[in-house]
This record gives structure tokens, C-alpha cells and sequence, in this order.
């Protein structure tokens, strides 16, 4: 039997579990940690430049892989600093396990130098934490971590680690538990039959349906049977922010995206829809508008791991609790089930007019079926580099992004035709994901495009990652849609404050792109003619093994649109462009 | 309308503060919360009681569950239960009022558990408003200091919260 010092036992768990990659950042609480993990550890470890990078590059990892991201910071402001990022996963329900350094167990209280609570301070946004108080404890309570963190619905979990557990002299058994039971902690395994009947038969007597998926779909890995069901059924799907690529973006049943910034005849689906199945999604205030005039004729079916995101905002006829998988599974079979004896179910002329309206919406205003914005101004579009990107990349790049404008444009016009494709901040809407997210996703995939959207705002909140890529040569693309203003801001001050721009413009404050990625050892490139975008896009992505910034000027005053009415919109409520609204 | 929760939860560091910030982060309000080990010393047994509609109930009950540390929960308002709550309460006691007080503790089923020449300490066990009702029937002006455990409550008949 094999004797081991905390900070040893933290490093052959990771190894133990499988753990690809370690993202982090050392100081004095970690040092033992870190000592441990130099002598012996074979999972590679990424010295980000900010612990909060640290975060995103291992939520970045996790979204494209599913499996956790593993961080590791020390004590006091290497944890509150992780604190964004954690955030940010557990708004978006990812696997993350987050081992933060703690001052010496005697000194905790004692407001030691470096201490912080970090159980306390990320208690709010954590789907669990634990405080280790016995070395012995180590291994099972990494274990219970890993478990925590990526069953039922995922989340960030802590393990705030005091600095005299790890100690080197201090050795004790190891052994890592293959399995752990919590009898507090036992996650919906199926849904219920009974409920999933009485899904089947709402679906089939549907005459305007429309399937609403989330990104529980993508976490729950559930895109197949998604597919599967709404083909089999011929209904129409439309994708979250969240959701994007849980339905393949170019085939003719998806709707495109929903919401604040939604397709035109995705909202319209929804408010006027009869039936709604929800899948993993849960019913966002930037997806419903004003809830109490949110899709006033429809039923609602909503599968959902997690109870409390049922009924929350918006209430469910038909709830089921279940892993969006298996339920989804139950409910195609017992679809065609169904069908076999009642072979003209669904109403196939009622099905056949939904789609016809449907078409019309679509030819009307939707995004895809011509360009909505406006060609004539000088400027190369945001919207025309989404395209472009889409183009060169043949619409397989992963894409993580940043939030503002440019994430709209890129949710909108990237056609995602598979799940975890798309990585992007959408609940807690966190500028400076992109780029550290782009990160993990490259260190998964080395071989794949990783396309980094951003703007000249969120990408200067964490610039600083240039270095790290540097360091591990992580050749991620950068697309820098500069539009020389916080674009959003600017948007929202345009439509709601008179064009008052109150600190959304930099003045002439801004760095030269190109010259800053240089001075990290990459190469730039800048773009301000849209004749000379795609070939400069497909140069740089033919570039494998470097990282280039491409800093592409865009329209400084384009709009995202559509755009939800608001305040007492209803989802059909929306702005076309800037002097139209429905 | 007011609920009486009762939650089994692990006897772990940080589970009652995970508790009680789920009330604040989300806007619920405690009106009275009470905790204490079971006679299984891993478990804590937890009750409170919150004002809320059907919709803000539900939602407490599921995000409790949702917590680690939750082993199992139960509405107890929703079935019939017994609910206890001990009060302890100092008032002023002189001249006539002794006598006064004295027997409004008797109606009341109390009892005074510490005397001294111008006070009465006086032990009050019961349903919420009884205690309220017994404060009322004493007088503001004679009361000194008032200590209330929190209401703790159990269901009636076979029904238990355990494992
Ligand atoms: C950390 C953080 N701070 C502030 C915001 C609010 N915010 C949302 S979008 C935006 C502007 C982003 O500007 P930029 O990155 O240039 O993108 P653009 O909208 O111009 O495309 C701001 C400030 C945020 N989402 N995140
Ligand atoms: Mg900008």
C-alpha cells in the first residue's frame, strides 16, 4: 500500500481520473501542490496569465469535450480572481473542479496573509464546494468532486485545500475510490413514464409545433435523439444561444436561433405555436420576453434534468424530470408507437399550413434567406465576416466568442451543425471568455479550427493569454470585429438613450492590434476592404501552426437585429432594423 | 400563506449557511429557523417556516433539494403535523401583577422557571400563535426580554422524515 503526502495525492487523483489538463496559476498555499505535480505528475499543466483565464480555458475545454475542467489556484486573490469564471460556468451548468490553495488550517479565521473564504465568497455560484479538514480525506473527496461536478445537471464544484494538508512529510494511504455514493445526491436517472406518455400524445395531436432546445441538449448529449425525434415528426426546431449546433444549423426543419436577438420566424414559431416541446433549455428572460405574454395558445412539454429549472418563469403542462437523453429516447419510441396504429398523426394538412407560414416568415425576414442588413454603407458588415468565417472554415470551426455585438452576429450567422461547437458565455455574459476558451478547445483539438470571435473591448479583458499561448503555442485564430466601441453598449444607447454615449467610446486609446500580437510573438493581420476578407481569412487559416489576430474594421454603427421590444414585448415583438419593428 | 419546512440535511461544515444564503440569494424570506442534530449525529434536522404562494413554495422546496448537502425534505403545512414552539419571556412582576401573571401563565399551560423579587421568567411551549396569544395577554408593558426557539413540527400518524 502506497503512503502519500497530500499535495501527491492531489496529483495522482488527477491522473487517477483522467484529467487531461490542468489549468492554473501557483503561489504560496499551492507551493507544496505544485512541488508534488513537478515531481510526478503526468498531466500536463497550462500557467495562464490570470487565474480567471484559467477558469475559461478550462470551461472552454469542458463545453468542447463534456468532461470537466480541472483549475488550480492559490489562496486569497489567485481565488477570487477564479471567481468570474466560475461564475460563468455554473450559469451555463458546466463541469468544472476548482482546487483553490487555503492558508494553514490553524490560521483560518485569523485573517492571515492571502486568506480569503473562498467557500463563503463562491457559495452562491458553486454547485457544491467542500473544505478539506484530513489529508486522508483527499482522494474521496476529489472523487465526490469530479462526480458533483459532471452528473445530473453540471456545475462548478470547490475544493478549498489547506496549506499544511498538502505538506510533503505528512504521508497517509492513498486510494482512489473507483466509485462514490452521496445518499444526499442522486440525480433523476429516467424520466417518468407516465409523463412521457402524455408528451407522446400532446406531440401528436400538435397542429403548430415547435421544439425549443437548450444547451442541456449539448451538456446532456442528447443532439441525436433530438434530430431523430423531430424528424421522425417533421416539426420545426429552434436553438438557444445555448443550444446552438444541438440541431444541426443547415438543415430545413432548424428555425435558427430564438430570443432578444432571435430569427424572426423562430419567435414568430413560438408565439404562435400550439404545442412547445422544451428540451434542456429553461425559458430564459432573454429568450421569453414578458413572460405573461409569452406564447399565449401553446401547451408546454419541458424535459429537464433538473426540477427547479421547471416552471420557474414560465409554468409547464407536461413537466419531465430525466436526463434529456433517455427521455427523449422513451419518447421517439413511444411516438412511433403511436403512430403505427394512427398513421396520420400528426394532423399532416395542419402540419403542412404551419410550415407554409413558417416558409413565409422565413422568406420574409429570416436572416439566411437574404441579407437583412444593409449593403450600401462603405464598411465591411460584422455580419459578412460571420459569413465568411462560416465559409472558410465549411462551417466545422469551433467558435468561442466574447459578448457584445460581434457574439450576436456570430450566433447568428455561423451555421453550427454540431453540438459543442459553439462556446460562448450566454448567462452570465462574461466579456473576456473568448479568447482563454479558445484555449482549452485548441489543447482538446489540436488538429480542428478554433476560431476566437471577439471585439476590441472584451478581447483587452483578457489579452494578457497571448503570452500563455505563446508559451504552450496554441495557435488559435483571432477575429477581432472592431467596430472602435463598445458595440452593445452603443446599441442600447442608441435605441434607449438618444444616441447618448455615456463610456462606451475609447477615444483615440486603443493599441495596434497587429504590433500587440506581435510583441506576444504572434503575427497580425488587418483587414478594412470586405474585397480582400475572404482571402485574407482563408491565409490565415491556412497558417495551422501560428496564431493570428485578424483585426477586421466593421461598421462602427451596425445594429444587431432583430431585436426584441422591450419593456411588455411579447416574443413575436421585435425591432427588423433600425426603423422597423413588427 | 405560511409553511412549515423540515429538512434532513448532513451535519457537514457550510451546509446550514448554504441553506440559509439559498433564502437570501433568491429573495425567499425566513421567518423562523431552528437546527439541530438527529439522533443519527451525521444528520441535522432543519425547520423554518417562509410566507409565500404555491409557485415561491414549490420553488424553495425544489432549489433545497437541489442542494448537496439535502438529504430529503418535507412541507409539513401540507399534511397534518404537530408544530411546537418554546418561548422563554422575563416580565416585570410586582404587587398584584404577580398574581396577574401567575395565572395567565397557568391558563396558558406555562411555567415559571426562575423567580427573583420584581420578575418572573416563565417558559411558554406551543403552536406559534399561542405564544404570540400569550404575549398579548400579558402586556407589552410587563415584558422584559423574549427569547423563541423557532418553530420545530413533525407529522402526525406513521409518516417520518428519516433515510
Ligand atoms: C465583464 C463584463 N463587463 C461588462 C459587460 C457589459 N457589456 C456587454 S457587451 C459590452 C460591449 C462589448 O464591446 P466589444 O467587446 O467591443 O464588443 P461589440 O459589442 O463592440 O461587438 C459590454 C460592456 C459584460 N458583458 N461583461
Ligand atoms: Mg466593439
Amino acid at each position: 500500500m502506497e503512503l502519500l503526502s497530500g499535495g501527491e495525492m492531489i496529483a495522482r487523483a488527477l491522473e487517477d481520473e483522467g484529467v487531461e489538463f490542468i489549468f492554473g496559476y501557483p503561489g504560496g498555499a499551492v507551493l507544496h501542490i505544485y512541488d508534488a505535480l513537478f515531481k510526478s505528475c503526468k498531466v500536463p499543466h497550462i500557467l495562464v496569465r490570470h487565474e480567471q483565464a484559467a477558469t475559461h480555458a478550462a470551461d472552454g475545454y469542458a463545453r468542447a469535450t463534456g468532461k470537466p475542467g480541472v483549475v488550480l489556484v492559490t489562496s486569497g486573490p489567485g481565488a477570487t480572481n477564479a471567481i468570474t469564471g466560475i461564475a460563468t460556468a455554473y450559469m451555463d451548468s458546466i463541469p468544472m473542479v476548482v482546487l483553490s490553495g487555503q492558508v494553514m488550517s490553524h490560521l483560518i479565521g485569523e485573517d492571515a496573509f492571502q486568506e480569503t473564504d473562498m467557500l463563503g465568497i463562491s457559495r452562491p455560484i458553486v454547485k457544491h464546494s467542500f473544505q478539506v479538514t484530513k489529508t486522508e480525506e483527499i482522494p474521496e473527496m476529489i472523487k465526490k468532486a469530479f462526480y458533483i461536478a459532471s452528473s445530473g445537471r453540471p456545475g462548478p464544484v470547490v475544493v478549498d485545500l489547506p496549506k499544511d494538508l498538502t505538506n510533503p512529510h505528512d504521508k497517509y494511504e492513498y486510494n482512489y475510490p473507483k466509485k462514490v455514493k452521496l445518499r444526499s445526491y442522486t440525480p433523476a436517472s429516467r424520466g417518468h413514464s407516465g409523463q412521457i406518455k402524455k408528451a407522446a400524445s400532446l406531440l401528436l395531436a400538435a397542429k403548430r409545433p415547435v421544439i425549443y432546445a437548450g444547451g442541456g441538449v449539448v451538456q446532456g448529449n442528447a443532439s441525436p435523439q433530438l434530430r431523430e425525434l423531430a424528424q421522425e415528426l417533421n416539426f420545426p426546431v429552434t436553438n438557444t444561444l445555448m443550444g446552438l449546433g444541438a440541431y444541426p444549423g443547415s438543415d430545413r426543419q432548424f428555425l435558427g436561433m430564438l430570443g432578444m436577438h432571435g430569427f424572426y420566424e423562430a419567435n414568430n414559431a413560438m408565439h404562435h405555436s400550439d404545442v412547445i416541446l422544451a428540451v434542456g433549455a429553461r425559458f430564459d428572460d432573454r429568450v421569453t420576453n414578458t413572460t405573461s405574454k409569452f406564447c399565449p395558445g401553446a401547451k408546454i412539454i419541458h424535459i429537464d434534468i433538473d426540477p427547479a429549472a421547471i416552471s420557474k418563469t414560465v409554468n409547464a403542462d407536461v413537466p419531465i424530470v430525466g436526463p434529456v437523453d433517455s427521455v427523449l429516447t422513451e419518447l421517439i419510441a413511444l411516438v412511433r408507437e403511436l403512430r403505427a396504429e394512427e398513421p396520420t398523426l400528426p394532423d399532416q394538412d395542419a402540419l403542412g399550413h404551419w410550415w407554409k407560414q413558417i416558409d413565409e416568415w422565413r422568406d420574409h425576414h429570416g436572416l439566411w434567406t437574404a441579407p437583412r442588413y444593409d449593403t450600401t454603407t462603405p464598411y465591411i458588415k460584422p455580419q459578412q465576416v460571420i459569413e465568411t468565417l462560416c465559409k472558410v472554415t465549411g462551417g466545422k470551426a469551433f467558435v468561442t466568442s466574447d459578448v457584445g455585438q460581434h457574439q450576436m452576429f456570430a450566433a447568428q450567422y455561423y451555421k453550427f451543425d454540431e453540438p459543442r461547437r459553439w462556446i460562448n458565455s450566454g448567462g452570465l455574459g462574461t466579456m473576456g471568455f473568448g479568447l482563454p476558451a479558445a484555449m482549452g478547445v485548441k489543447l482538446a483539438f489540436p488538429d480542428a479550427d478554433v476560431a476566437c470571435v471577439t471585439g476590441e473591448g472584451s478581447i483587452q479583458m483578457n489579452i494578457q493569454e497571448l503570452s500563455t499561448c505563446a508559451q504552450y503555442k496554441i495557435p488559435v485564430k483571432i477575429l477581432n470585429l472592431y467596430n472602435g466601441y463598445l458595440g452593445m453598449v452603443k446599441q442600447w444607447q442608441d435605441m434607449q438613450y438618444d444616441g447618448r454615449y455615456s463610456e462606451s467610446v475609447y477615444e483615440d486609446s486603443l493599441p495596434d492590434f497587429i504590433k500587440l500580437a506581435e510583441a506576444y510573438q504572434h503575427s497580425g493581420v488587418k483587414v478594412t476592404q470586405l474585397s480582400d476578407l475572404e482571402e485574407a481569412m482563408k491565409e490565415v487559416f491556412a497558417r495551422k501552426n501560428e496564431l493570428v489576430f485578424m483585426d477586421i474594421h466593421v461598421d462602427p454603427h451596425e445594429h444587431v437585429y432583430p431585436m426584441h421590444v422591450a419593456p411588455n414585448g411579447s416574443m413575436r415583438d421585435m425591432w427588423l432594423n433600425k426603423t422597423e419593428r413588427t | 400563506m405560511r409553511r412549515i419546512i423540515s429538512v434532513l440535511m448532513e451535519n457537514e461544515p457550510g451546509a446550514l449557511s448554504r441553506v440559509v444564503g439559498l433564502f437570501s440569494q433568491r429573495g425567499y424570506n425566513i421567518e423562523t429557523l431552528n437546527v439541530a442534530p438527529t439522533e443519527d449525529p451525521t444528520m441535522s434536522r432543519l425547520t423554518l417556516t417562509t410566507i409565500g404562494d404555491d409557485h415561491k413554495i414549490e420553488q424553495i422546496t425544489k432549489h433545497l433539494n437541489r442542494l448537496v448537502d439535502v438529504v430529503k425534505l418535507v412541507d409539513l403545512s401540507e399534511g397534518a403535523h404537530i408544530e411546537r414552539e418554546l418561548m422563554l419571556v422575563k416580565v416585570r412582576a410586582t404587587g398584584a401583577q404577580r398574581a396577574e401573571i401567575k395565572r395567565c401563565t397557568d391558563i396558558f399551560r406555562g411555567q415559571i422557571v426562575d423567580v427573583g423579587p420584581s420578575v418572573y421568567t416563565i417558559q411558554v411551549t406551543g403552536a406559534a400563535d399561542k405564544l404570540d396569544s400569550f404575549l398579548e395577554a400579558v402586556g407589552e408593558a410587563a415584558i422584559m426580554e423574549v427569547v423563541r426557539s423557532g418553530v420545530s413540527g413533525i407529522a402526525r400518524g406513521e409518516k417520518v422524515l428519516s433515510l
